[in-house]
């Protein structure tokens, strides 16, 4: 992906060039490239006055980063307690069995990424996936299929 | 919009909405938390609001925040009748403003209905809500979270007023002390004493902190706070810092709640521009504002000094408590954290005094806030339960009342289904057995159980879920998620993991039972932080109220609940199979063969135990195997 540096500028600066603010600096970027690329670590670093360490500490250490591309759709299944007791696992399973990836791939044609995150915070409707910020509640194995279909058409 | 320049000019606003408001003026509730916006409520509300204008209706529509019933959204209520509608779609809602708005009839259909088919009409009826007792909540499905001037018209900013107008800091703090209040969040420390011993340590300026790091897995209450109300926990948190002297507040928000952080940006907005946050507030010469920062996705930093870490901009790795975060917290200096409910229950104990607060509860706290557990609870009720969803009762309603009566009781429960234990306290809590369903949840009875009140996720399990599995999984859900800083949680959590894996998959040793007990007393008392040393807790637990459990796994290899997969194998009974086909159909790995109206059968060799076969058969012809069965049925 092309990295605008002007845009990264846009984004330190609208944080001051605060070391404190590394994280939403990150953040902010990764919202932006849909993941953090070495250049833009760099660059950050760079501005920030720290080194590279600590931003790629920062950037290994919170789960919501990706160091690599994702694909264009990504499907996060949660894996919550509530989700956990009705089917998460099973769910996870037929998303990757559909999609022929496990768990932090991408497909190879970079349509989707699965990831999975501990707790969305919507357990009264678990199991739950999102797929590109579209909360998809009480999900069973059997609709899968249809719904990796749904998207792949869009 | 004029700031407000006293505590009596924003006193006097307060009561001009509060007394404007037209209780008869007919309003259409739609809730817009997260779960019913994931069941289509924008769709209804949005359609709403346009018929609404289309047709000239004389009727406010209001999208509010969450109003606990998630599992049946989208969720409507009408006012002043109350009626309440429950799945609601885009194309009820012109049959719902002709029949029920104008015509005052009821739609049979859209009414909720219980498991014994009763209907009933007001939301107050519904079992669900009947016995709740909604204060902290009592906003959500009236007020539009994005409007200062809704949360007003309810009272709200008028504690917050007072407080200015009494101009006594010392006396908020003893009014904490006296209601009793303890943190919502975990742990259970006394609000009050907390915040004295922040405005009594020296240091500036001094920092309060909203833990808005909702991490326990299944627990939802903080998320549907803000984004029902968010004016309440700025409220909550205004007074705080009047009270500790704090110039700079903080909300450390999680990065799943992207609907939270949008209404509490716009709350916040709406808050500077009043003139209640900023430079001298009303007058008094208090200066305060709040900011937000974002998490990163890491459970470790609902830790209040690994928070604290990230707020500065490093790794959230848990540091050194040998001075409290009273004395010495962010950036080094006085600091003083409580979690989302707790600041949002302040407002309410000032409007409405500390003896009603300490009318609700359980205790007496004259002499000490330790001695009781006073005000209400939130709980996030999931799991294997009929009504899943946010439920606010008194603190000391018994596990039965909150599981079987606002509950509706355990899912399926006509399948044969039957109530196993509660989870309460995510990840270092504990699964509770049947026999204590009727102790009454505060946070001593629970802590007494081996269990704790967390921030009050009660997940529910049923005969079908398997405790050493449950144990498994908090146990890996904890080893990703420690921070690796110190040796016994980081190695204990591996340890442990290795030893439940192997038992869940049949490899396990009798003597794995001692290890682990002995690996759970060392994490207790040698690890770091709260993490490590509660992290053993899911599978003390399990070991003390299901011991049975494990040893079935290990000596017979039997999995009870019929859910480790490697334990497990599917069948298909011939007498009640009527070879409707459905399971074939369903099969994801078309391990299942027959033809129509003949016996299916099950290809051993191709089955992924996944367990849909079951789910979906409709005459409870698939049997599910375990332990010495699988070799008398199969002969393998």
């Amino acid at each position: 992906m092309e990295m605008n540096i002007e845009k990264l500028d846009e984004i330190i600066d609208g944080w001051k060039c605060d070391k404190a603010a590394i994280l939403p600096i990150l953040q902010d970027v990764q919202r932006e490239l849909n993941y953090l690329p070495r250049q833009a670590m760099n660059h950050i670093a760079d501005r920030l006055g720290v080194n590279l360490g600590h931003v790629s500490s920062i950037a290994t250490f919170f789960s919501s980063f990706s160091l690599v591309p994702r694909g264009k759709h990504i499907v996060t299944v949660c894996m919550g307690t509530a989700c956990h007791v009705r089917g998460a696992p099973r769910v996870l399973e037929e998303f990757e069995r559909s999609l022929k990836i496990k768990d932090g791939e991408n497909t190879p044609d970079m349509q989707f990424s699965i990831e999975t995150v501990n707790c969305v915070g919507a357990c009264a409707l678990g199991p739950l996936v999102i797929i590109d910020g579209n909360y998809h509640g009480n999900i069973t194995t059997s609709e899968v299929a249809d719904l990796v279909a749904n998207y792949r058409e869009k | 919009m004029e700031k407000f320049k006293s505590p009596s000019e924003l006193e006097s606003f307060v009561n001009g909405l509060e007394s404007a408001v037209d209780h008869n003026k007919p309003k259409i509730s739609v809730c817009r938390g997260t779960g019913c916006i994931a069941s289509g409520a924008s769709k209804v509300s949005a359609k709403f609001t346009q018929v609404v204008k289309d047709k000239n209706i004389h009727a406010d529509v209001v999208e509010t925040g969450c109003h606990g019933f998630c599992e049946r959204g989208p969720l409507v209520v009408i006012h002043p009748s109350e009626t309440f509608y429950q799945k609601v779609k885009e194309t009820d809602v012109e049959e719902i403003l002709d029949k029920t708005l104008a015509g005052g009839q009821i739609i049979p259909r859209l009414q909720y209905r219980d498991e014994a088919k009763i209907a009933y009409e007001k939301e107050k009826e519904v079992p669900f809500y009947k016995d709740q007792m909604r204060v902290v909540f009592g906003m959500n499905g009236h007020i539009d979270p994005t409007r200062i001037e809704d949360y007003m018209s309810f009272g709200g900013y008028k504690a917050f007023a007072q407080v200015i107008t009494k101009g006594n800091p010392a006396s908020v703090i003893d009014t904490v002390v006296a209601s009793g209040l303890r943190g919502r969040g975990g742990a259970g420390f006394p609000a009050g004493l907390k915040w004295k011993s922040t405005a009594e340590a020296s240091g500036e300026p001094k920092y309060i902190i909203c833990n808005a790091d909702e991490g326990d897995p299944g627990a939802f209450m903080d998320r549907s706070i803000m984004e029902g109300n968010p004016h309440s926990v700025l409220e909550g948190m205004l007074i705080g810092a009047y009270a500790i002297g704090a110039s700079i507040g903080y909300i450390y928000i999680r990065n799943e709640y992207p609907l939270a952080l949008e209404r509490l940006e716009i709350a916040l907005n709406q808050a500077r521009e009043y003139g209640l946050l900023g430079e001298n507030i009303l007058g008094s010469g208090f200066n305060f504002d709040i900011l937000i920062s974002r998490g990163g996705g890491a459970f470790v930093c609902g830790e209040s000094t690994a928070l604290m870490e990230s707020i500065e901009g490093r790794v959230g790795r848990p540091r050194v408590k040998w001075k409290r975060t009273a004395i010495s917290g962010l950036w080094g200096k006085p600091t003083n954290i409580n979690n989302v409910e707790t600041w949002a229950n302040v407002p309410y104990i000032f409007l409405r005094g500390v003896d009603w607060y300490t009318s609700i509860g359980t205790g007496d706290v004259s002499k000490s806030p330790w001695n009781g557990s006073k005000g209400t609870k939130i709980f996030s009720l999931v799991g294997k339960v009929n009504n899943t969803g946010l439920v606010e009762v008194p603190m000391g309603t018994t596990l039965r009342t909150i599981v079987f009566d606002i509950g509706g009781g355990i899912k399926d429960s006509k399948k044969g289904r039957t109530f196993k234990a509660v989870q309460t306290g995510g990840p270092s809590g504990g699964c509770i057995p049947s026999e204590f369903l009727d102790i009454g949840v505060d946070f001593d009875e629970l802590t007494r159980l081996g269990s704790m009140m967390g921030s009050g996720g009660l997940i529910v399990m049923d005969d079908r879920t398997c405790m050493v599995e449950v144990a498994r999984y908090f146990v890996d859900f904890l080893k990703e998620e420690s921070c690796g800083k110190c040796t016994p949680c980081r190695e204990g959590l591996r340890a442990m993991s290795n030893i439940l894996n192997r038992i869940v998959r049949g490899h396990g040793r009798m003597e794995d039972l001692d290890l682990l007990e002995d690996l759970a007393t060392t994490m207790v008392v040698a690890s770091f932080c709260n993490l490590g040393q509660t992290a053993a807790n899911p599978v003390l637990s399990t070991l003390k109220y299901f011991r049975n459990e494990y040893i079935d796994h290990i000596q017979t290899k039997t999995c009870t609940a019929r859910q480790c997969t490697e334990l497990i194998k599917f069948t298909i009974n011939p007498e009640t199979c009527t070879g409707c086909t459905i399971c074939a159909r369903k099969c994801p790995t078309s391990a299942i063969s027959g033809e129509t109206k003949k016996v299916h059968v099950v290809d051993q060799s191709k089955c992924v135990q996944c367990g849909v076969c079951f789910d979906v058969c409709n005459f409870n012809a698939v049997n599910v195997l375990s332990g010495p069965e699988i070799k008398d049925k199969l002969g393998v």
